[in-house]
């Protein structure tokens, strides 16, 4: 039986087959037509799988809070092949397929080295993105997460920048670090409660002695991932040479996947010792917040600083997941969602100049918005947004996490609260000072006297990413709605195993 | 017991032992002209043996020295086919260099036969006739190039220290005999108690590391890397995939039936092995360019898994220890596939540097390459990651989490070298022209990565309940 969830999760690998196809069979002089096909195949596979997720979401029931379109095939004695969505997963489903057509559209004229490789490497990262997401089952989700350390790393070390290399080991090896204590984890768990089913473990009452040792685990791999600070080193380096798509795709939905399991894994499995550990994801989320905010003021590279804006803005993610309260969990979901779409934006920003120009220093630039009237408003548009201006849906975000966690169960969430929201004037400092550098002013550098404005594709991909941020803005509904019977599920349930 | 039930117990060695005797023979009156006849006779002899040993009876025989289980048949047929690779790869690459000798084929033979007595044996006195029948076959086999220095060297070095391990496994095995008073495993286990003496003890640990030194984990393992380099390629395909399998079985067999009671004793043993084998296998790994050498630092790395899964001594740790074994092996002989297939102006590539470039000049081995390197380092959903879910779960499952941690962190160490390698291919330019890879290399390097991924995602559902049904033959439940 197979269900709409495994169609859109392995949708991408049609694309992938028929680009592997034209690349295996095409004669050496046909390489422009494979170059020009590749893109064609990889666009047409991510929109068909845009719209199956949508499918999804629209038949997706908001009142119930458990896992629906549930599929499950016996496999063999160490796993299964379980597949689910809920009220958390299903946004980062749609999310994962919204993003990747404006990844290929944006690769679409910068990508022309081995350019079949590199859609399939996306096309493959897509699948195990969206994998993430849907699987039920421990093992299937660990091959789908850490599986997707292999695309990105080529994708960083192939159509990287100068320095590729350093950031693409430091990008693998950091994650597998802290993923292979994930996987032991997962494996005492297996051992322990008999099951790998995720569903089946989310009711499992482990000792909490136990639960120490595994959320320990497990926080090793979502920090990293998230990331948070102080193993968030990585991030700033594997931004700064990623290719513009490959920095969508990790800020847009590769940092989410930390924050998402630790809604999925840690809160739920081990309740006690979310409790315990409250304090300490407080102090490095309020740490990343204000010290990642300080660094990103001080950077002379515009991906470097957003990229420490990301780790800024996660930190936010963090202190309202553990806050203890649906409007905090919430807001942490929300800001989820809406940090996939302004950094996404932010990151296609960058590549916009990047393409023309070549460079990312912040110095090389000032005064475009003499040449690019267009970009300059765009830009604006999600400057703010990162800043948190009420109307974009970056400020839903911050407000719901900062209530949620000035009210805070367990953990001092009043003082939490009250230094993150320090951190606020920080992004409007860093950010409106990025956007006075680059885009006012008179144009000073005689390079950008030929600059032009935004073609018609760079307009197309930006106009989804300006719907979304103003309609999340005016209607946090979209995401709210869809979430709130699954979060109020895994809040009450925590409270109720917490409280035992 | 009659007779006609001894043979069809041994059937597999029967078969495997005339046929060698035979193939010696024609190859003899046929010459040089008669290799590539002796070769795909001996492929035959080979199936045929993994026929047997597949679907012949079970049982023990003479008087509990022999065993057929269900352990031995699957680690025969994974052993039997592993060869018929082995001489597939090495016949063509032997005509290629003029030197195609219809003794490769009989030696492999000869050595699969001695595997196969290593899986089987039910006393020690079969463990040693097994052991050295194998290693005997393999170090004329590492010396098969008698013209090449280096070839000559391995083969020496080879048999030099094999001969002290050889020498120090006895003296262990003669221990044992004198305090136990038998050299059959099921005797054994009956006189030797939970806190067995000094002697036994002894005993015990001189035999291990007699084992270790055959399966190459360290500190047995200097001999590994000087033997991987210097070997034939093919040769090394061989050396590196069944007669490591054939020595963790055996090692199992002679730990677990014969010491069943003193397992808290040796599993120390194994679990120091075990934890120096991963930390020389990751962190010498990290220091080496040739290609063999790496691949060399490599297994010991991962029998330093091998063996920690055999430290978990519970079923599931036999059937992990089984899994992992299989899974590894299919990688490596890809691995060492591919290095056979590549060449530059017929100068075979041999360092790190030589691959560079590679994703462009062939990319279908490139990809290949890479999917075994990320096999062998243990990413999903490639067949490596598999191995080593069985392993550590095994560990976990029995309590033995220090070591556990300790394999994951060196496996976060050892995917540097790993990573260097698909780097080199894909990322670095390529200096000039790359010969054309010969057909059966190539098609063993990508059957391998194709099994590696997508074909072990299936395979496993077929694998698990096998190796399960093995381990439970360990007599455990």
């Amino acid at each position: 039986m197979v269900g709409i969830l495994t169609l859109t999760t392995f949708a991408p690998l049609v694309g992938v087959a028929a680009i592997l196809i034209l690349r295996a069979f095409a004669k050496p002089e046909h390489a422009e037509a494979v170059k020009r096909n590749s893109r064609w195949i990889a666009l047409w596979t991510t929109l068909a799988t845009l719209a199956l997720s949508i499918l999804l979401v629209v038949n997706f029931d908001s009142k119930e809070p458990g896992f629906q379109f549930v599929e499950h095939l016996p496999w063999f004695a160490g796993a299964d092949y379980r597949m689910g969505v809920d009220g958390i997963s299903v946004l980062f489903v749609l999310l994962t397929a919204f993003l990747m057509p404006l990844c290929i559209a944006a690769s679409w004229k910068s990508i022309d080295d081995r350019v079949a490789e590199y859609f399939i490497a996306f096309l493959l990262l897509e699948t195990l993105m969206i994998g993430v997401f849907c699987a039920l089952d421990l093992i299937l989700f660990y091959i789908f997460f850490e599986g997707g350390l292999i695309p990105m790393f080529l994708i960083i070390g192939i159509w990287g920048g100068k320095n590729r290399f350093y950031a693409a080991y430091k990008f693998f090896l950091y994650t597998l670090l802290g993923s292979v204590l994930m996987l032991g984890a997962i494996l005492v768990m297996a051992s322990v409660a008999h099951t790998t089913s995720i569903p089946e473990l989310m009711v499992y009452k482990f000792a909490p002695g136990l639960q120490t040792w595994l959320w320990l685990a497990f926080f090793a791999s979502f920090a990293v991932k998230m990331p948070m600070w102080p193993v968030h080193t990585w991030l700033p380096d594997a931004h700064v040479e990623a290719p513009t798509a490959g920095s969508v795709i990790l800020a847009g939905i590769m940092l989410k996947m930390g924050g998402y399991g630790f809604l999925r894994f840690s809160l739920p499995m081990f309740p006690n010792a979310s409790v315990m550990f409250t304090p300490l994801v407080f102090a490095l989320s309020v740490i990343a917040i204000v010290y990642t905010s300080l660094v990103a003021f001080r950077q002379t590279d515009i991906k470097k600083l957003i990229a420490y804006s990301s780790v800024a803005h996660m930190g936010f993610v963090t202190m309202g997941i553990f806050s203890g309260n649906v409007l905090g969990v919430q807001g942490a979901v929300f800001q989820m969602i809406s940090h996939g779409v302004i950094s996404g934006a932010l990151f296609l920003c960058v590549g916009v100049v990047y393409d023309r120009m070549h460079t990312r220093e912040i110095a090389f630039y000032g005064g475009l918005v003499n040449r690019m009237p267009w970009y300059a408003a765009t830009f604006l548009l999600f400057t703010m947004g990162n800043v948190g201006l009420p109307g974009t849906s970056g400020f839903i975000g911050e407000v719901l996490t900062m209530t949620g966690v000035y009210g805070a169960s367990w953990g001092a969430g009043t003082w939490t609260a009250l230094i993150a929201a320090t951190g606020v004037i920080l992004s409007a400092v860093y950010a409106l000072s990025l956007y006075r550098r680059v885009i006012f002013g008179t144009i000073t550098n005689p390079k950008l006297e030929t600059i032009t404005d935004m073609d018609w594709r760079e307009v197309a991909i930006f106009v989804p990413l300006i719907v979304g941020a103003l309609a999340l803005g005016v209607y946090p509904h979209f995401v709210l709605g869809v979430t709130e019977a699954s979060v109020t599920r895994l809040v009450d349930a925590w409270h109720l195993a917490a409280g035992a | 017991m009659t007779l006609p039930y001894v043979l069809q117990i041994s059937s597999p060695e029967l078969i495997l032992g005339i046929g060698a005797l035979v193939l010696l023979i024609v190859g003899a009156f046929r010459g040089e002209k008669g290799a590539a006849l002796v070769s795909i006779l001996s492929c035959l002899v080979l199936f045929a043996g993994a026929a047997a040993a597949a679907f012949g009876p079970l049982g023990a025989a003479f008087h509990g020295g022999f065993v057929a289980d269900q352990a031995s048949a699957f680690a025969k047929v994974a052993i039997y086919l592993m060869s018929a690779v082995a001489i597939l790869l090495g016949d063509r690459w032997l005509h290629r260099l003029k030197a195609g000798k219809f003794e490769y084929p009989v030696l492999i033979l000869l050595a699969s036969l001695g595997m196969g007595m290593m899986v089987s044996a039910g006393d020690l006195i079969s463990l040693y006739v097994g052991l050295e029948l194998q290693s005997l076959a393999l170090y004329v086999l590492a010396a098969f190039r008698r013209d090449d220095a280096k070839s000559s060297e391995a083969g020496l070095k080879y048999f030099v220290l094999g001969a002290l391990s050889s020498g120090i496994l006895l003296y262990g095995a003669s221990l044992i005999y004198g305090f136990a008073g038998s050299t059959r495993f099921a005797d054994i286990a009956h006189a030797v108690s939970t806190s067995p003496g000094t002697g036994v003890i002894f005993g015990i640990v001189f035999l291990i590391c007699g084992l270790a030194f055959k399966v190459s984990a360290a500190p047995f393992h200097m001999w590994t890397p000087d033997v991987y380099e210097g070997a034939p390629t093919p040769v090394v395909a061989f050396i590196a995939a069944g007669p490591k399998l054939a020595a963790m079985v055996l090692f199992a067999r002679v730990l677990v039936l014969g010491f069943p009671d003193a397992v808290d004793q040796w599993r120390q043993v194994i679990v120091v092995i075990a934890s120096i084998s991963m930390g020389v296998g990751a962190f010498a790994g990290l220091a080496q360019r040739n290609l063999k050498r790496l691949l060399a630092y490599s297994s010991i790395l991962n029998i330093g898994y091998a063996l920690m899964a055999l430290s978990a001594g519970a079923p599931g740790g036999m059937q992990a220890m089984l899994m992992f074994m299989v899974l590894y092996m299919i990688d490596v002989t890809g691995f060492f596939a591919c290095l056979t297939a590549l060449s530059r102006n017929g100068k075979p590539m041999e360092t790190l540097a030589d691959l560079s470039g590679l994703a462009k000049e062939r990319p279908g081995i490139a990809l290949a390459l890479t999917g075994l390197s990320f096999s062998v380092m243990g990413i999903p959903p490639f067949s490596g990651f598999w191995g080593k879910f069985y392993a550590f779960k095994a560990a976990l499952a029995a309590g033995q989490w220090q070591i556990a941690i300790f394999g994951l962190v060196m496996s976060v160490v050892a995917a540097f070298y790993y990573l260097r390698l698909i780097r080199t291919m894909w990322f670095d330019p390529a200096p000039g022209h790359t010969d054309a890879p010969p057909w059966e290399a190539r098609a063993v390097g990508l059957g391998a990565a194709l099994f590696s991924f997508p074909v072990v995602m299936p395979a496993l559902a077929v694998l698990d309940p096998l190796a399960r049904a093995a381990a439970q033959a360990f007599g455990f439940v």
